[in-house]
């Protein structure tokens, strides 16, 4: 009994999931209706639900961040090719004459997600073929990408009237919001592709040692540019739900520091900076735990703002549970009283 | 060396054949690329705008980015040891807001200014330990440091807070004439800071070792180099300036703003690297930092002269540029190596 217990306190979701039960719970304490979910017009609604929904984008992206990182790499022009993303599909509804026509919010979101694909090429180009920096070769975008995204809008807010494109983040089917669903199967699907096939793994090799792994054979910089290419698709669909969220391109406010949020998931999912071993169950924790966070603290009567001091704490712990170094300064004498129990039961 | 360099009688006798056979030496390379820039953009400008050529264009951009210039001789340090600091423009926005609401309670000025720069160097500080010490990678550490210094201030208050404290408006609207132009006196902190960086970096066994560190940690650790109090010492300094940049932001703004200097740091690094300061470490001048500030500036000067370009062609254009100085140095690397 003993043994599975230490089992279950060494995996490594531990931690996150107990974070985020805990401030589930917490949240119960002032709310206790907090759990509860009801049915209105076959829509399910309730605190967990606007929860799920409101992580969509950042989940979306920090599926895509977690095999960018995993290869040892980073993607900060995530949030401006959300921003340009969601700047395509409305200018293009905007400026056709039927505007609120399905086939053309069919069109717009083609392109938009097309154009994100492209965005990732680049990106990818950049790291894998020029050998780049990730992180200064997605600082290109991440500064070129807001002024982009403000020349497709003409600098204005454009606002589009399409109720098909409004159901990317409003909508339901089958009773749960689309925007989870969305969310959800990418995770499946990502989920599959890397668990269920080599590519996983060959993504690890590639973060742990590009140049051994090159030499045993995997095709790294196929790989690397791959990832580039996924996280950019994911931050397009994620840009169409923010900008459907209000049925407006906001070229400078859409996605916002979302790539600082999708690399804290990552993170607190347990997935290293380092590269190499990635968890996508630890970065959908990652990113509801985020989420939740932002709504406990208004909850509890905090201003909202204060928000980011709570993240920077997270950040510290999480980074520090997962150095080496501090773990050994810490737990000089836990781990190992632990697992002298554990030996003897 | 001596054979290359030219004498004045060279000068003198054949000026094209001297420019010609002089060569500087290969570290100055990236800098003359900028300063080259900075002159073609100058010159550029000046053919096409009434007024844009007179020598009060470029003090205003100076002016109008004296903090930059102190966030990016701060940035310098870290990217020169190979690390990058994401914190600094938060750490501006809480230096603007301490300094506010502790002149609105009343502190002294002199007092306020060693709080804040005080509080800057400790955060700093903090950031240096928990990266050389535990081993965690400056980008997430300084990122968690953003947003604590972000998160701070809104603890301190939730709105923007002018401020009104004497020393601080006069310096504000202190002005310097130089003949018929003039500059303020941030511009003055600014190249001090800027001077002072250069000597520390050129002339002291700690600028060296940043170098060297930069260069190849390992190696500067098995030299017997002071690589801890290096790595740790450059955040520090990177705190102050950020601090310092802070001081300069209140007055140049006389206020204190929670959401200010939101993406500051992208733009302190961008001079960096347009700067010529390689982002692994180990080459860069501060000097070429402060003339990225000027280029970052000198964008904005077109656009304000010419009227008809909307503001987001700065951005662009930054990344533009960003973009050509790293392919540059992506070459200039593969070579040497």
């Amino acid at each position: 009994m003993r043994d599975l217990g230490l089992r279950f306190v060494r995996h490594n979701l531990f931690w996150p999931t107990l974070a985020l039960v805990l401030l589930l719970l917490l949240n119960l304490t002032k709310t206790p209706d907090f759990f509860s979910l009801r049915v209105q017009d076959g829509h399910l609604y309730g605190s967990l639900i606007d929860i799920l929904r409101n992580s969509a984008p950042t989940l979306l992206i920090a599926l895509g961040m977690t095999l960018v990182i995993a290869t040892r790499g980073i993607d900060l022009s995530v949030g401006a090719v959300a921003a340009i993303s969601g700047a395509v599909a409305c200018t293009y509804m905007a400026g056709s004459p039927d505007e609120s026509t399905a086939g053309r919010a069919i069109i717009a979101m083609t392109m938009a997600v097309g154009v994100a694909v492209l965005l990732g090429v680049w990106n990818g180009f950049l790291v894998s073929v020029l050998g780049i920096q990730p992180i200064i070769a997605t600082l290109v975008l991440m500064t070129a990408g807001r002024g982009l995204a403000m020349l497709i809008t003409d600098g204005q807010i454009t606002t589009v009237n399409n109720s098909l494109f409004g159901k990317v983040s409003t909508g339901f089917v089958v009773g749960l919001p689309i925007a989870i669903l969305i969310a959800l199967a990418v995770f499946a699907i990502t989920a599959v592709l890397t668990r269920r096939t080599a590519l996983g793994m060959l993504i690890e090799a590639v973060g742990i040692n590009p140049e051994a792994s090159r030499l045993a054979g995997v095709r790294a910089r196929t790989i690397t540019w791959t990832v580039y290419v996924f996280v950019a698709f994911c931050s397009g669909i994620a840009g169409l739900m923010i900008a459907s969220n209000t049925s407006a391109a906001d070229a400078n406010a859409a996605g916002l520091f979302i790539e600082l949020d999708a690399i804290l998931a990552v993170v607190i999912g347990g997935t290293s900076l380092a590269g190499g071993r990635f968890s996508l169950t630890g970065t959908l924790i990652g990113a509801m735990f985020i989420q939740t966070l932002a709504t406990t603290i208004p909850t509890m009567g905090i201003p909202a703002e204060t928000n980011y001091l709570f993240k920077a704490v997270v950040v510290i712990v999480v980074c520090l549970l997962q150095s080496p170094k501090a773990r050994a300064a810490l737990s000089v004498r836990r781990p190992s009283s632990l697992l002298a129990k554990g030996a003897t039961s | 060396m001596s054979a290359q360099a030219p004498t004045i009688k060279d000068l003198g006798s054949s000026l094209p054949d001297a420019i010609r056979r002089f060569t500087p030496p290969p570290r100055f390379y990236p800098v003359l690329a900028t300063i080259a820039l900075f002159i073609g953009m100058f010159g550029a400008g000046s053919i096409r705008y009434e007024g844009f050529s007179s020598p009060q264009t470029i003090l205003s951009v100076l002016v109008d980015n004296s903090f930059l210039i102190v966030l990016a001789v701060g940035m310098t340090f870290v990217i020169l040891t190979g690390g990058i600091d994401l914190s600094v423009g938060s750490v501006v926005a809480l230096s603007t807001m301490i300094a506010a609401s502790t002149l609105r309670s009343g502190w002294s000025a002199p007092l306020v200014i060693v709080t804040v720069l005080l509080t800057g160097s400790v955060l700093g500080l903090l950031m240096g330990l928990v990266i050389h010490y535990f081993e965690i990678q400056p980008f997430i550490v300084t990122l968690a440091g953003m947003f604590l210094a972000r998160g701070l201030c809104y603890v301190i208050s939730l709105e923007s807070i002018p401020i009104k404290n004497g020393t601080f408006t006069s310096f504000a609207s202190g002005t310097i004439e130089i003949g018929d132009y003039f500059i303020t006196p941030s511009v003055v902190v600014a190249l001090v800071v800027l001077v002072i960086a250069a000597v520390v970096l050129h002339m002291t066994r700690f600028g060296r070792t940043v170098y060297a560190v930069g260069g190849s940690e390992q190696s500067a650790l098995l030299m017997g180099l002071a690589v801890a109090g290096t790595k740790v010492g450059v955040y520090v300094i990177s705190g102050f300036c950020s601090a310092l940049a802070g001081l300069l932001f209140s007055i140049y703004t006389l206020s204190g703003y929670n959401l200010g200097a939101v993406g500051m740091e992208l733009d302190a690094i961008a001079a960096v690297v347009i700067g010529g300061t390689l982002l692994t470490g180990g080459s860069g001048l501060v000097l070429g930092s402060a003339v990225g500030v000027l280029v970052l500036g000198l964008i904005q000067s077109f656009i304000s002269f010419d009227g008809t370009l909307s503001s987001w062609w700065t951005k662009i254009t930054i990344g533009v540029l960003l973009l050509a100085f790293v392919l540059i140095q992506r070459l200039f690397t593969r070579r040497t190596t």
